[in-house]
Protein backbone atom coordinates (compact mmCIF):
# COMPACT_ATOMS: atom_id res chain seq x y z
CA UNK A 1 0.00 0.00 0.00
CA UNK A 2 1.52 3.32 -1.00
CA UNK A 3 1.60 6.09 1.48
CA UNK A 4 1.05 9.55 0.15
CA UNK A 5 2.85 12.24 2.04
CA UNK A 6 1.34 15.59 1.37
CA UNK A 7 2.98 18.71 2.66
CA UNK A 8 0.60 21.33 3.86
CA UNK A 9 1.64 24.69 2.49
CA UNK A 10 1.55 27.44 5.03
CA UNK A 11 0.48 30.77 3.59
CA UNK A 12 1.85 33.77 5.34
CA UNK A 13 0.20 37.15 5.39
CA UNK A 14 2.88 38.86 3.33
CA UNK A 15 1.84 36.83 0.31
CA UNK A 16 -1.58 38.46 0.36
CA UNK A 17 -0.69 41.99 1.33
CA UNK A 18 -1.95 44.62 -1.10
CA UNK A 19 0.40 47.29 -2.30
CA UNK A 20 3.36 47.15 -4.63
CA UNK A 21 6.08 45.79 -2.39
CA UNK A 22 8.37 42.85 -2.84
CA UNK A 23 9.11 40.51 0.02
CA UNK A 24 12.09 38.27 0.52
CA UNK A 25 13.20 35.67 3.05
CA UNK A 26 9.62 34.54 3.65
CA UNK A 27 8.40 37.98 4.61
CA UNK A 28 11.33 39.11 6.71
CA UNK A 29 12.52 41.60 4.09
CA UNK A 30 10.26 44.26 2.60
CA UNK A 31 11.22 46.53 -0.27
CA UNK A 32 9.74 48.49 -3.14
CA UNK A 33 9.36 46.85 -6.51
CA UNK A 34 12.02 48.80 -8.38
CA UNK A 35 15.34 47.77 -6.91
CA UNK A 36 17.70 48.65 -9.74
CA UNK A 37 19.00 51.88 -8.25
CA UNK A 38 19.41 50.17 -4.89
CA UNK A 39 21.71 47.62 -6.50
CA UNK A 40 23.63 50.52 -8.02
CA UNK A 41 24.03 52.08 -4.55
CA UNK A 42 25.31 48.78 -3.20
CA UNK A 43 27.69 48.37 -6.11
CA UNK A 44 29.12 51.87 -5.76
CA UNK A 45 29.70 51.58 -2.03
CA UNK A 46 31.08 48.05 -2.13
CA UNK A 47 33.17 48.69 -5.22
CA UNK A 48 34.73 51.90 -3.99
CA UNK A 49 35.48 50.52 -0.55
CA UNK A 50 36.93 47.32 -1.95
CA UNK A 51 39.32 49.31 -4.10
CA UNK A 52 40.21 51.51 -1.16
CA UNK A 53 40.97 48.59 1.15
CA UNK A 54 42.83 46.69 -1.53
CA UNK A 55 45.14 49.45 -2.68
CA UNK A 56 45.37 52.63 -0.70
CA UNK A 57 44.87 51.14 2.73
CA UNK A 58 47.78 48.75 2.37
CA UNK A 59 50.14 51.60 1.66
CA UNK A 60 48.72 54.02 4.21
CA UNK A 61 48.57 51.46 7.01
CA UNK A 62 52.29 50.96 6.66
CA UNK A 63 53.29 54.53 5.96
CA UNK A 64 51.01 56.36 8.34
CA UNK A 65 48.97 54.31 10.77
CA UNK A 66 47.09 51.02 10.91
CA UNK A 67 44.17 52.87 12.44
CA UNK A 68 43.28 54.25 9.01
CA UNK A 69 41.84 51.04 7.55
CA UNK A 70 40.31 50.12 10.91
CA UNK A 71 38.33 53.34 11.10
CA UNK A 72 37.39 53.04 7.44
CA UNK A 73 36.14 49.51 8.07
CA UNK A 74 34.01 50.68 10.99
CA UNK A 75 32.46 53.45 8.91
CA UNK A 76 31.89 51.06 6.03
CA UNK A 77 30.20 48.44 8.21
CA UNK A 78 28.04 51.02 9.93
CA UNK A 79 26.84 52.55 6.67
CA UNK A 80 26.13 49.13 5.17
CA UNK A 81 24.19 48.06 8.27
CA UNK A 82 22.09 51.22 8.24
CA UNK A 83 21.56 51.00 4.48
CA UNK A 84 20.28 47.45 4.76
CA UNK A 85 18.10 48.37 7.72
CA UNK A 86 16.58 51.24 5.78
CA UNK A 87 16.01 49.19 2.67
CA UNK A 88 14.70 46.03 4.22
CA UNK A 89 12.45 47.27 6.98
CA UNK A 90 8.83 48.29 7.01
CA UNK A 91 8.80 52.10 6.79
CA UNK A 92 5.59 52.30 8.81
CA UNK A 93 3.00 51.07 6.36
CA UNK A 94 -0.56 51.46 7.61
CA UNK A 95 -2.56 48.34 6.78
CA UNK A 96 -5.65 48.97 4.71
CA UNK A 97 -9.02 48.98 6.36
CA UNK A 98 -10.88 45.71 6.40
CA UNK A 99 -14.31 45.80 4.73
CA UNK A 100 -16.17 46.12 8.02
CA UNK A 101 -14.09 49.05 9.17
CA UNK A 102 -14.31 50.72 5.76
CA UNK A 103 -18.10 50.34 5.80
CA UNK A 104 -18.25 51.83 9.31
CA UNK A 105 -16.23 54.84 8.21
CA UNK A 106 -18.42 55.26 5.11
CA UNK A 107 -21.47 55.30 7.33
CA UNK A 108 -19.91 57.96 9.50
CA UNK A 109 -19.00 60.08 6.49
CA UNK A 110 -22.49 59.84 5.09
CA UNK A 111 -23.93 60.73 8.45
CA UNK A 112 -21.74 63.83 8.55
CA UNK A 113 -22.09 64.94 4.96
CA UNK A 114 -25.52 63.64 4.14
CA UNK A 115 -26.41 61.55 1.10
CA UNK A 116 -25.11 62.89 -2.19
CA UNK A 117 -27.52 62.76 -5.15
CA UNK A 118 -26.53 60.51 -8.01
CA UNK A 119 -24.24 62.09 -10.54
CA UNK A 120 -22.93 64.75 -8.21
CA UNK A 121 -19.34 64.70 -7.08
CA UNK A 122 -19.20 64.02 -3.36
CA UNK A 123 -17.44 66.60 -1.22
CA UNK A 124 -13.81 65.91 -0.37
CA UNK A 125 -13.48 63.75 2.68
CA UNK A 126 -11.65 65.66 5.32
CA UNK A 127 -11.72 65.58 9.08
CA UNK A 128 -10.38 68.44 11.14
CA UNK A 129 -8.47 67.95 14.34
CA UNK A 130 -6.85 70.41 16.62
CA UNK A 131 -3.31 69.53 17.61
CA UNK A 132 -1.48 71.93 19.91
CA UNK A 133 -3.76 74.80 18.89
CA UNK A 134 -3.28 74.15 15.18
CA UNK A 135 -6.06 72.85 12.99
CA UNK A 136 -4.78 69.79 11.19
CA UNK A 137 -6.76 68.25 8.36
CA UNK A 138 -6.96 64.50 8.06
CA UNK A 139 -7.57 63.35 4.52
CA UNK A 140 -9.43 60.24 3.53
CA UNK A 141 -7.38 57.78 1.49
CA UNK A 142 -9.55 56.23 -1.22
CA UNK A 143 -7.13 53.38 -1.80
CA UNK A 144 -6.66 52.34 1.79
CA UNK A 145 -10.15 53.40 2.88
CA UNK A 146 -8.95 55.12 6.01
CA UNK A 147 -8.54 58.60 7.30
CA UNK A 148 -4.81 59.07 7.20
CA UNK A 149 -3.23 59.91 10.56
CA UNK A 150 -1.46 63.27 10.73
CA UNK A 151 1.86 63.29 8.86
CA UNK A 152 0.96 60.10 7.00
CA UNK A 153 0.89 60.10 3.23
CA UNK A 154 0.11 57.64 0.48
CA UNK A 155 3.12 56.60 -1.56
CA UNK A 156 1.98 56.09 -5.13
CA UNK A 157 5.07 54.05 -5.99
CA UNK A 158 4.52 51.49 -3.26
CA UNK A 159 0.75 52.04 -3.14
CA UNK A 160 0.69 52.15 0.65
CA UNK A 161 -0.10 54.75 3.26
CA UNK A 162 3.02 55.31 5.31
CA UNK A 163 3.16 56.92 8.73
CA UNK A 164 5.26 60.06 9.03
CA UNK A 165 5.97 59.74 5.33
CA UNK A 166 9.23 61.44 4.38
CA UNK A 167 9.83 60.45 0.77
CA UNK A 168 10.30 57.45 -1.47
CA UNK A 169 14.01 56.95 -1.99
CA UNK A 170 14.98 54.92 -5.07
CA UNK A 171 18.59 54.79 -3.86
CA UNK A 172 17.58 52.65 -0.91
CA UNK A 173 14.74 50.98 -2.79
CA UNK A 174 12.12 51.74 -0.16
CA UNK A 175 9.95 54.47 1.32
CA UNK A 176 11.41 56.44 4.20
CA UNK A 177 8.87 56.80 6.97
CA UNK A 178 8.38 56.67 10.69
CA UNK A 179 10.08 53.34 11.30
CA UNK A 180 13.16 53.70 9.18
CA UNK A 181 13.83 57.42 9.09
CA UNK A 182 16.56 57.22 11.73
CA UNK A 183 18.29 54.43 9.82
CA UNK A 184 18.09 56.50 6.66
CA UNK A 185 19.53 59.55 8.39
CA UNK A 186 22.35 57.56 9.96
CA UNK A 187 23.03 55.95 6.59
CA UNK A 188 23.46 59.25 4.77
CA UNK A 189 25.46 60.66 7.67
CA UNK A 190 27.83 57.70 7.81
CA UNK A 191 28.05 57.60 4.03
CA UNK A 192 29.01 61.30 3.99
CA UNK A 193 31.72 60.63 6.54
CA UNK A 194 32.89 57.57 4.65
CA UNK A 195 32.99 59.48 1.37
CA UNK A 196 34.93 62.36 2.90
CA UNK A 197 37.25 59.87 4.57
CA UNK A 198 37.96 57.88 1.43
CA UNK A 199 38.33 61.01 -0.66
CA UNK A 200 40.72 62.61 1.81
CA UNK A 201 42.91 59.54 2.18
CA UNK A 202 43.02 59.01 -1.54
CA UNK A 203 44.44 62.51 -1.87
CA UNK A 204 46.90 61.79 0.93
CA UNK A 205 47.91 58.54 -0.75
CA UNK A 206 48.47 60.19 -4.10
CA UNK A 207 50.41 63.01 -2.47
CA UNK A 208 52.64 60.69 -0.45
CA UNK A 209 53.32 58.31 -3.25
CA UNK A 210 53.89 61.08 -5.79
CA UNK A 211 56.72 62.39 -3.63
CA UNK A 212 58.47 59.08 -4.10
CA UNK A 213 57.64 57.92 -7.60
CA UNK A 214 55.91 60.86 -9.27
CA UNK A 215 52.31 61.66 -9.94
CA UNK A 216 51.78 59.84 -13.22
CA UNK A 217 53.55 56.72 -12.00
CA UNK A 218 51.29 56.67 -8.96
CA UNK A 219 48.21 56.80 -11.13
CA UNK A 220 49.56 54.10 -13.40
CA UNK A 221 50.29 51.83 -10.46
CA UNK A 222 46.86 52.19 -8.88
CA UNK A 223 44.39 53.30 -11.57
CA UNK A 224 41.57 52.55 -9.16
CA UNK A 225 42.48 55.70 -7.29
CA UNK A 226 41.19 57.86 -10.14
CA UNK A 227 37.90 56.01 -10.16
CA UNK A 228 37.54 56.33 -6.40
CA UNK A 229 38.29 60.02 -6.43
CA UNK A 230 35.75 60.62 -9.17
CA UNK A 231 33.01 58.62 -7.44
CA UNK A 232 33.73 60.28 -4.11
CA UNK A 233 33.77 63.71 -5.63
CA UNK A 234 30.33 63.40 -7.18
CA UNK A 235 28.91 61.54 -4.20
CA UNK A 236 30.18 64.22 -1.85
CA UNK A 237 28.13 66.97 -3.38
CA UNK A 238 24.91 65.02 -3.34
CA UNK A 239 25.15 63.01 -0.14
CA UNK A 240 26.71 65.68 2.05
CA UNK A 241 24.14 68.15 0.79
CA UNK A 242 21.37 65.70 1.51
CA UNK A 243 22.73 65.07 5.01
CA UNK A 244 22.73 68.80 5.66
CA UNK A 245 19.16 69.08 4.44
CA UNK A 246 17.97 66.21 6.62
CA UNK A 247 19.84 67.58 9.63
CA UNK A 248 17.84 70.74 9.13
CA UNK A 249 14.62 68.73 8.93
CA UNK A 250 15.46 66.69 12.03
CA UNK A 251 16.27 69.83 14.01
CA UNK A 252 12.85 71.21 13.16
CA UNK A 253 11.01 67.87 13.37
CA UNK A 254 9.73 68.12 9.80
CA UNK A 255 9.48 65.64 6.99
CA UNK A 256 10.64 66.13 3.40
CA UNK A 257 7.02 65.80 2.35
CA UNK A 258 5.94 68.66 4.64
CA UNK A 259 8.88 70.78 3.54
CA UNK A 260 8.09 70.35 -0.14
CA UNK A 261 4.39 71.01 0.35
CA UNK A 262 5.22 73.99 2.52
CA UNK A 263 2.96 72.82 5.32
CA UNK A 264 4.70 74.80 8.03
CA UNK A 265 6.29 77.67 6.11
CA UNK A 266 4.49 80.17 8.24
CA UNK A 267 1.90 81.44 5.82
CA UNK A 268 -1.30 82.12 7.76
CA UNK A 269 0.92 81.78 10.83
CA UNK A 270 0.77 78.00 10.72
CA UNK A 271 3.47 76.57 12.93
CA UNK A 272 4.68 73.01 13.10
CA UNK A 273 2.68 71.52 15.97
CA UNK A 274 4.99 68.52 16.25
CA UNK A 275 8.13 70.49 16.97
CA UNK A 276 9.17 70.79 20.61
CA UNK A 277 10.66 74.19 19.90
CA UNK A 278 14.05 72.92 20.99
CA UNK A 279 16.61 71.56 18.51
CA UNK A 280 18.07 69.05 20.93
CA UNK A 281 14.66 67.71 21.91
CA UNK A 282 13.63 67.39 18.28
CA UNK A 283 16.82 65.53 17.39
CA UNK A 284 16.45 63.23 20.37
CA UNK A 285 12.87 62.43 19.52
CA UNK A 286 13.49 61.73 15.86
CA UNK A 287 16.73 59.80 16.25
CA UNK A 288 16.53 58.25 19.69
CA UNK A 289 12.82 58.07 20.36
CA UNK A 290 10.92 54.82 20.91
CA UNK A 291 10.72 52.60 17.85
CA UNK A 292 7.23 51.25 17.14
CA UNK A 293 7.17 47.72 15.77
CA UNK A 294 5.64 46.91 12.41
CA UNK A 295 1.87 46.44 12.47
CA UNK A 296 1.86 44.53 9.21
CA UNK A 297 2.50 41.10 10.72
CA UNK A 298 4.09 39.91 7.50
CA UNK A 299 5.01 36.52 8.86
CA UNK A 300 1.68 35.74 10.46
CA UNK A 301 0.03 32.62 9.13
CA UNK A 302 -3.22 33.02 7.29
CA UNK A 303 -5.97 30.79 8.64
CA UNK A 304 -7.30 28.15 6.27
CA UNK A 305 -10.64 28.69 4.57
CA UNK A 306 -13.30 26.56 6.04
CA UNK A 307 -15.73 25.38 3.43
CA UNK A 308 -18.17 23.05 5.16
CA UNK A 309 -16.92 21.35 8.25
CA UNK A 310 -13.51 20.32 7.11
CA UNK A 311 -11.22 20.31 10.12
CA UNK A 312 -7.85 21.96 9.71
CA UNK A 313 -5.97 18.71 10.24
CA UNK A 314 -7.24 17.18 7.01
CA UNK A 315 -4.47 16.88 4.51
CA UNK A 316 -5.14 17.84 0.95
CA UNK A 317 -3.08 18.84 -1.97
CA UNK A 318 -1.35 22.05 -1.19
CA UNK A 319 -2.73 24.02 -4.09
CA UNK A 320 -6.29 23.77 -2.88
CA UNK A 321 -5.55 25.35 0.47
CA UNK A 322 -6.81 28.80 -0.25
CA UNK A 323 -6.79 30.85 2.88
CA UNK A 324 -9.63 33.18 3.53
CA UNK A 325 -9.06 35.58 6.30
CA UNK A 326 -10.00 38.95 7.67
CA UNK A 327 -6.69 40.24 6.37
CA UNK A 328 -7.41 42.67 3.54
CA UNK A 329 -6.71 40.53 0.55
CA UNK A 330 -9.17 42.08 -1.82
CA UNK A 331 -7.77 44.19 -4.54
CA UNK A 332 -9.66 47.40 -4.76
CA UNK A 333 -11.88 47.86 -7.73
CA UNK A 334 -10.75 50.21 -10.42
CA UNK A 335 -13.86 52.33 -10.41
CA UNK A 336 -13.47 53.69 -6.92
CA UNK A 337 -13.08 57.38 -6.27
CA UNK A 338 -9.77 58.56 -7.63
CA UNK A 339 -7.09 59.92 -5.35
CA UNK A 340 -6.29 63.58 -5.46
CA UNK A 341 -3.80 64.16 -8.21
CA UNK A 342 -0.35 63.18 -7.13
CA UNK A 343 2.72 64.97 -8.31
CA UNK A 344 4.55 62.37 -10.34
CA UNK A 345 8.26 62.02 -9.74
CA UNK A 346 8.54 65.44 -8.22
CA UNK A 347 12.14 66.53 -8.39
CA UNK A 348 13.17 69.26 -5.97
CA UNK A 349 15.01 72.28 -7.36
CA UNK A 350 18.73 71.60 -7.70
CA UNK A 351 19.98 73.64 -4.79
CA UNK A 352 22.96 72.47 -2.76
CA UNK A 353 20.94 71.14 0.16
CA UNK A 354 18.49 69.34 -2.11
CA UNK A 355 20.14 66.98 -4.54
CA UNK A 356 18.16 66.30 -7.69
CA UNK A 357 18.32 62.53 -7.33
CA UNK A 358 15.91 62.40 -4.41
CA UNK A 359 12.40 61.67 -5.51
CA UNK A 360 9.77 62.84 -3.09
CA UNK A 361 6.39 61.36 -3.73
CA UNK A 362 3.89 63.77 -2.33
CA UNK A 363 0.22 64.21 -2.75
CA UNK A 364 -1.27 67.59 -2.70
CA UNK B 1 -5.41 22.56 19.87
CA UNK B 2 -7.28 21.73 16.67
CA UNK B 3 -10.57 22.38 18.42
CA UNK B 4 -9.31 25.69 19.68
CA UNK B 5 -8.18 26.81 16.26
CA UNK B 6 -11.51 25.65 14.92
CA UNK B 7 -13.27 27.76 17.54
CA UNK B 8 -11.19 30.76 16.67
CA UNK B 9 -12.02 30.49 13.00
CA UNK B 10 -15.64 29.98 13.77
CA UNK B 11 -15.63 33.00 16.00
CA UNK B 12 -13.98 35.08 13.36
CA UNK B 13 -16.42 33.93 10.74
CA UNK B 14 -19.38 34.59 12.96
CA UNK B 15 -17.86 37.83 14.13
CA UNK B 16 -17.52 39.00 10.57
CA UNK B 17 -21.26 38.75 10.24
CA UNK B 18 -21.89 40.63 13.40
CA UNK B 19 -22.13 44.28 14.12
CA UNK B 20 -18.93 45.93 15.01
CA UNK B 21 -18.25 49.20 16.68
CA UNK B 22 -14.99 50.98 16.07
CA UNK B 23 -13.39 53.44 18.42
CA UNK B 24 -11.23 55.78 16.38
CA UNK B 25 -7.97 57.41 17.23
CA UNK B 26 -7.81 60.71 19.04
CA UNK B 27 -5.21 62.97 17.43
CA UNK B 28 -5.66 65.97 19.68
CA UNK B 29 -2.34 65.26 21.40
CA UNK B 30 -0.44 64.80 18.17
CA UNK B 31 0.61 61.59 16.51
CA UNK B 32 0.90 59.52 19.68
CA UNK B 33 -1.42 56.56 19.90
CA UNK B 34 -4.54 57.53 21.82
CA UNK B 35 -8.13 56.43 21.36
CA UNK B 36 -11.25 58.47 21.79
CA UNK B 37 -12.91 58.09 25.14
CA UNK B 38 -16.25 59.27 23.80
CA UNK B 39 -18.85 56.63 24.64
CA UNK B 40 -20.43 55.23 21.46
CA UNK B 41 -24.23 55.10 21.59
CA UNK B 42 -24.25 51.53 20.24
CA UNK B 43 -22.75 50.29 23.49
CA UNK B 44 -25.35 52.01 25.59
CA UNK B 45 -27.27 48.93 26.64
CA UNK B 46 -24.26 46.66 26.82
CA UNK B 47 -21.67 48.07 29.17
CA UNK B 48 -21.44 50.86 31.65
CA UNK B 49 -20.04 54.12 30.43
CA UNK B 50 -17.54 54.28 33.25
CA UNK B 51 -16.24 50.82 32.51
CA UNK B 52 -15.75 51.66 28.87
CA UNK B 53 -13.95 54.87 29.67
CA UNK B 54 -11.76 53.15 32.19
CA UNK B 55 -10.75 50.51 29.66
CA UNK B 56 -9.95 53.02 26.94
CA UNK B 57 -8.08 55.28 29.36
CA UNK B 58 -6.00 52.34 30.58
CA UNK B 59 -5.16 51.45 27.00
CA UNK B 60 -4.23 55.06 26.32
CA UNK B 61 -2.03 55.01 29.38
CA UNK B 62 -0.22 51.94 28.13
CA UNK B 63 0.40 53.49 24.72
CA UNK B 64 1.62 56.70 26.32
CA UNK B 65 4.06 54.60 28.33
CA UNK B 66 5.25 52.83 25.20
CA UNK B 67 5.83 56.08 23.34
CA UNK B 68 7.22 58.02 26.28
CA UNK B 69 10.28 60.02 25.36
CA UNK B 70 12.60 60.01 28.30
CA UNK B 71 15.89 58.80 29.69
CA UNK B 72 15.32 55.11 29.12
CA UNK B 73 14.17 55.49 25.53
CA UNK B 74 17.17 57.69 24.75
CA UNK B 75 19.47 55.17 26.33
CA UNK B 76 17.92 52.38 24.30
CA UNK B 77 18.22 54.44 21.13
CA UNK B 78 21.83 55.39 21.71
CA UNK B 79 22.85 51.88 22.65
CA UNK B 80 21.14 50.53 19.57
CA UNK B 81 22.84 53.12 17.39
CA UNK B 82 26.23 52.31 18.88
CA UNK B 83 25.77 48.66 17.96
CA UNK B 84 24.52 49.56 14.46
CA UNK B 85 21.11 48.26 15.56
CA UNK B 86 22.33 44.68 15.73
CA UNK B 87 21.27 44.62 19.34
CA UNK B 88 17.65 44.51 18.24
CA UNK B 89 18.26 41.07 16.82
CA UNK B 90 18.51 39.74 20.36
CA UNK B 91 16.72 42.31 22.47
CA UNK B 92 13.13 43.37 22.57
CA UNK B 93 12.37 47.06 22.34
CA UNK B 94 10.54 48.83 25.14
CA UNK B 95 7.61 49.39 22.81
CA UNK B 96 7.24 45.68 22.13
CA UNK B 97 7.32 44.89 25.82
CA UNK B 98 4.49 47.32 26.42
CA UNK B 99 2.53 45.91 23.50
CA UNK B 100 2.75 42.50 25.13
CA UNK B 101 1.44 44.02 28.36
CA UNK B 102 -1.44 45.51 26.42
CA UNK B 103 -2.21 42.15 24.87
CA UNK B 104 -2.34 40.53 28.29
CA UNK B 105 -4.50 43.31 29.64
CA UNK B 106 -6.99 42.95 26.79
CA UNK B 107 -7.08 39.22 27.32
CA UNK B 108 -7.77 39.73 31.00
CA UNK B 109 -10.46 42.27 30.36
CA UNK B 110 -12.15 39.98 27.92
CA UNK B 111 -12.13 37.08 30.32
CA UNK B 112 -13.32 38.99 33.32
CA UNK B 113 -15.35 41.89 32.07
CA UNK B 114 -16.43 41.76 28.46
CA UNK B 115 -17.06 38.12 27.63
CA UNK B 116 -19.70 37.79 30.39
CA UNK B 117 -21.45 40.68 28.69
CA UNK B 118 -21.19 39.02 25.31
CA UNK B 119 -18.55 41.35 24.00
CA UNK B 120 -15.05 40.98 22.67
CA UNK B 121 -12.37 43.63 22.41
CA UNK B 122 -9.79 43.55 19.62
CA UNK B 123 -6.18 44.43 20.07
CA UNK B 124 -5.59 47.63 18.07
CA UNK B 125 -2.36 46.17 16.70
CA UNK B 126 -4.46 43.90 14.50
CA UNK B 127 -5.99 46.91 12.84
CA UNK B 128 -2.77 48.83 12.35
CA UNK B 129 -3.32 50.87 15.54
CA UNK B 130 -6.15 52.69 13.82
CA UNK B 131 -9.11 51.54 15.87
CA UNK B 132 -10.18 49.58 18.90
CA UNK B 133 -13.01 47.45 17.66
CA UNK B 134 -15.89 45.75 19.40
CA UNK B 135 -17.27 42.55 17.94
CA UNK B 136 -20.31 40.48 18.65
CA UNK B 137 -19.99 37.07 20.17
CA UNK B 138 -22.58 34.79 18.66
CA UNK B 139 -23.50 32.09 21.04
CA UNK B 140 -23.38 28.57 19.73
CA UNK B 141 -25.24 26.47 22.22
CA UNK B 142 -24.52 25.24 25.67
CA UNK B 143 -21.07 24.02 26.49
CA UNK B 144 -18.98 24.21 29.56
CA UNK B 145 -17.09 27.40 29.65
CA UNK B 146 -13.48 26.81 28.87
CA UNK B 147 -10.57 28.62 30.37
CA UNK B 148 -11.82 31.78 28.83
CA UNK B 149 -10.84 34.03 26.04
CA UNK B 150 -7.19 34.33 25.29
CA UNK B 151 -5.08 35.46 22.42
CA UNK B 152 -6.93 37.73 20.08
CA UNK B 153 -9.90 39.32 21.74
CA UNK B 154 -12.69 40.90 19.84
CA UNK B 155 -15.23 43.00 21.57
CA UNK B 156 -18.53 42.82 19.83
CA UNK B 157 -21.53 44.98 20.23
CA UNK B 158 -24.93 44.11 19.05
CA UNK B 159 -27.16 46.70 17.52
CA UNK B 160 -30.23 47.41 19.51
CA UNK B 161 -32.42 46.18 16.68
CA UNK B 162 -30.63 42.88 16.27
CA UNK B 163 -32.48 39.80 17.37
CA UNK B 164 -30.18 38.51 20.00
CA UNK B 165 -31.35 37.01 23.18
CA UNK B 166 -29.24 37.39 26.27
CA UNK B 167 -27.99 34.10 27.64
CA UNK B 168 -30.49 32.10 29.57
CA UNK B 169 -30.45 28.75 31.22
CA UNK B 170 -27.33 26.69 30.75
CA UNK B 171 -24.04 28.49 30.78
CA UNK B 172 -23.11 29.78 27.40
CA UNK B 173 -19.91 28.94 25.75
CA UNK B 174 -17.26 31.53 25.88
CA UNK B 175 -15.25 30.86 22.78
CA UNK B 176 -11.81 29.73 23.56
CA UNK B 177 -9.63 31.70 21.28
CA UNK B 178 -6.14 30.49 21.04
CA UNK B 179 -3.79 29.74 18.30
CA UNK B 180 -3.85 33.09 16.67
CA UNK B 181 -0.75 34.85 17.73
CA UNK B 182 -1.26 38.36 18.97
CA UNK B 183 1.49 40.92 18.81
CA UNK B 184 3.72 38.68 20.90
CA UNK B 185 4.78 36.73 17.87
CA UNK B 186 5.39 39.70 15.60
CA UNK B 187 8.92 39.92 14.32
CA UNK B 188 11.18 42.03 16.41
CA UNK B 189 11.22 45.64 15.23
CA UNK B 190 12.59 44.86 11.74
Amino acid sequence: MSVMVVRKKVTRKWEKLPGRNTFCCDGRVMMARQKGIFYLTLFLILGTCTLFFAFECRYLAVQLSPAIPVFAAMLFLFSMATLLRTSFSDPGVIPRALPDEAAFIEMEIEATNGAVPQGQRPPPRIKNFQINNQIVKLKYCYTCKIFRPPRASHCSICDNCVERFDHHCPWVGNCVGKRNYRYFYLFILSLSLLTIYVFAFNIVYVALKSLKIGFLETLKETPGTVLEVLICFFTLWSVVGLTGFHTFLVALNQTTNEDIKGSWTGKNRVQNPYSHGNIVKNCCEVLCGPLPPSVLDRRGILPLEESGSRPPSTQETSSSLLPQSPVPTEHLSSNEMPEETSTPEEIPPPEPPEPPQEVAEAEK
Amino acid sequence: MATEVHNLQELRRSASLATKVFIQRDYSEGTICQFQTKFPPELDSRIERQLFEETVKTLNGFYAEAEKIGGSSYLEGCLACATAYFIFLCMETHYEKVLKKISRYIQEQNEKVFAPRGLLLTDPVERGMRVVSFLDVLYEGPEQPTSGVSGVACLAVCEATRKWAPPQGPPHRVPHITGHPPVISYPCCW
